[in-house]
């Protein structure tokens, strides 16, 4: 409940921010992360976008975005809707294809491989980039413990233990204890953050390198939204996490680094990137600090 | 109990008095929606009046016995007369069951096909010309069957009854392939096809956005993501369109007369010539019969119409009792 309170609380100041604010909340964001400086996060880019532009149809979303994710961070990708960021992620796992008329250019690269290579496995490219939905999407013809192995089934992979795994699963999505007892049942009892934290569980399941995550905590309740951001900072130990969101509060409290995304009227490009402290504090540009002060957007 | 007792009210009745405009309209639908019952309703009354007094004569031997004899004196009174219909009861569920058998796996392929394989010009070109061969004229299909496909389906018989002649219903004593149920089946499975992919793909195509995508992300391929989110979505629907498909391979008359031998005989299997349906019986029998054999043909038709209900019913329980339906 206390939690609660205090996601109310910022919730509140988000609508009348002020840069005098930010310091402070950014100060709890330090504090929450005191083992993660610069020399001991996980070294190497795991993953690096290079030049990606976006098409549906004839219609230009996205252009020449550059960026490179750190292995074992966070970053929160913010900006006004319809900027591109969804775009973008989608095109890190080459979702973006399943919409009819969607081109692409550029390079995703994921440990110096192009993901968009002809002759890449598409089906084993998303077994490395995983992604969470806005939406819980749980497989209502499955089990609580199916779905979190239906990775497994629906790749064909092999694995020993699967007791093992489930529970591991569960446990580093933190859901564990709630659902333990009622592995057999059906996922739709569960509620919205719940359902929500099975599908991180779902995505663990396939050992991903990189999990994007496409506004996860929008339909959820600041509860549910807690305990989803305390589940992505424990991960982000093991693994590179890319996460949109609207809530900028969200982005200070899990994130890393911070990308801003803007359109302007045309094809939405990035601002600026930084280390999500000087994103809130003194961000480079006007726009930016604009959009995170929340001037417009 | 410290705090101070609050006396509850009695709640309100809460009424909703429609306006007019709301009233006339809903008049209207329920005149629509009434009005099939209603005429079900006759057509069952009529069959029922104009069968029962063959039916109180046969009692249950009408459905147990497969004889069907009728002999008249030289002025037209009936001295003797048998009727039965367990020949052509059996006829009707064979055919309607090779029909149904055949017709469902490549139904719910071309629905897999066209709603997640085939190009987009490609799907609209199958669709229209899948939704007009459901509006095809049966007998069309009756005289292709009878011409065109008798003989290859004979060649396929032939084949059935040399490797799996051993199990019961694939056994063919006299050795005599033509026009058997297994042919009517083939050219009901045709007919049906098209009903049975439509109503698939239709349900197919609802398959939630959502969930296809988080099969994808997971790695699934597209087979993959078929299994594990439209089939269980689509499953209910596929065999709510499966007893369409049923009933109206049970109810198909002229087809079945062109390409099935009508004898009064009960016939388990498929592949010999020999069999029957009650439709078409009824349109064998119904040009030259007496008066009194047209009420029997009036008792056959009630007694399709009650098996037809039965199966649809029987249909829709098992549909709910296996549940799961993943939607």
């Amino acid at each position: 409940m206390n939690l609660n309170a205090n996601e109310n609380a910022n919730q509140e100041s988000g609508k009348t921010m002020t840069t005098s604010v930010q310091p402070s909340s950014l100060s709890s964001v330090a504090s929450a992360n005191p083992q993660r400086t610069e020399s001991q996060r996980a070294q190497g880019t795991g993953l690096e976008t290079r030049g990606i532009h976006a098409w549906f149809g004839k219609n230009h979303v996205l252009s020449d975005i550059n960026l490179d994710f750190t292995a074992g961070s966070v970053t929160a990708l913010i900006g006004p809707s319809g900027c591109g960021k969804s775009t973008f992620i989608r095109t890190i796992n080459r979702m973006h294809e399943f919409i009819p008329g969607a081109a692409m250019a550029g390079e995703v690269l994921l440990d110096g491989k192009d993901v968009y290579a002809p002759g890449v496995d598409v089906t084993k490219i998303r077994l490395q980039i995983g992604m969470v939905f806005q939406k819980p999407n749980p497989f209502p013809s499955m089990t609580i413990g199916e779905n979190v192995l239906s990775g497994l089934k629906l790749a064909q992979l092999k694995v020993d233990n699967k007791d093992d795994l489930l529970e591991e699963c569960l446990i580093r999505a933190g859901l564990w204890t709630e659902v333990k007892d009622r592995l057999d049942t059906h996922g739709g009892a569960l509620s919205g953050g719940q359902q929500q934290r099975l599908c991180i569980a779902r995505a663990l399941a396939v050992r991903p390198q990189v999990l994007l995550m496409d506004e996860p905590c929008s339909a959820l309740d600041p509860g549910s939204t807690l305990r989803i951001e305390d589940t992505i900072r424990e991960l982000s130990d093991t693994m590179t996490i890319v996460i949109v969101t609207h809530n900028m509060q969200q982005a200070a409290r899990v994130s890393d680094y911070t990308a801003f995304f803007l359109s302007e009227g045309g094809p939405g490009h990035m601002i600026e990137v930084a280390r999500t402290s000087e994103i809130f504090s003194q961000p480079k540009d006007q726009r930016t600090e604009n959009y995170v002060t929340g001037r417009f957007g | 109990m410290s705090t101070p007792t609050v006396s509850i009210p009695a709640p309100r009745e809460i009424t909703t008095e429609p306006r007019r405009s709301d009233k006339v309209f809903r008049r209207i639908v329920t005149a629509g929606g009434l009005s099939s019952l209603v005429i079900l309703g006759l057509i069952a009354f009529f069959l029922a009046y104009s069968g029962y007094e063959v039916l109180k004569s046969e009692g249950l031997k009408f459905i147990t016995s497969a004889d069907w004899s009728i002999s008249t004196d030289d002025a037209g009174n009936v001295i003797d007369s048998h009727f039965g219909l367990a020949a052509m009861l059996v006829g009707t569920m064979l055919c309607s069951l090779v029909a149904v058998v055949i017709a469902v796996p490549v139904s719910v392929f071309s629905a897999l096909f066209l709603n997640f394989y085939a190009p987009n010009w490609m799907k609209k070109i199958l669709i229209s010309i899948i939704d007009m061969m459901a509006a095809f004229p049966s007998i069309l299909f009756g005289i292709w069957g009878f011409l065109v496909l008798m003989p290859s389906v004979e060649y396929w018989a032939k084949l059935i009854n040399r490797y799996l002649g051993w199990i019961p219903v694939f056994e063919v004593n006299p050795y005599f392939f033509t026009r058997s149920p297994f042919v009517a089946g083939v050219v009901l499975a045709i007919m049906i096809i098209p009903i049975i992919t439509s109503v698939s793909r239709e349900v197919f195509a609802q398959a939630p956005l959502d969930r296809i995508q988080a099969a994808f992300a997971l790695g699934a391929t597209r087979w993959a993501m078929i299994k594990a989110v439209v089939i269980p979505y689509g499953r209910s629907g596929v065999i709510g369109g499966a007893m369409l498909g049923l009933g109206r391979a049970m109810g198909e008359t002229v087809a079945v007369y062109t390409v099935l031998n009508v004898v009064f005989q009960i016939n388990w299997h498929i592949l010999l010539g020999a069999g029957g349906n009650v439709a078409s019986l009824i349109i064998l029998k119904f040009g030259d019969a007496s008066p009194y054999e047209i009420k029997a043909l009036m008792a056959a038709g009630l007694v399709l119409f009650l098996l037809t209900l039965i199966v649809n019913a029987a249909a829709n329980f098992i549909v709910k009792r296996t549940g799961k339906s993943g939607k």
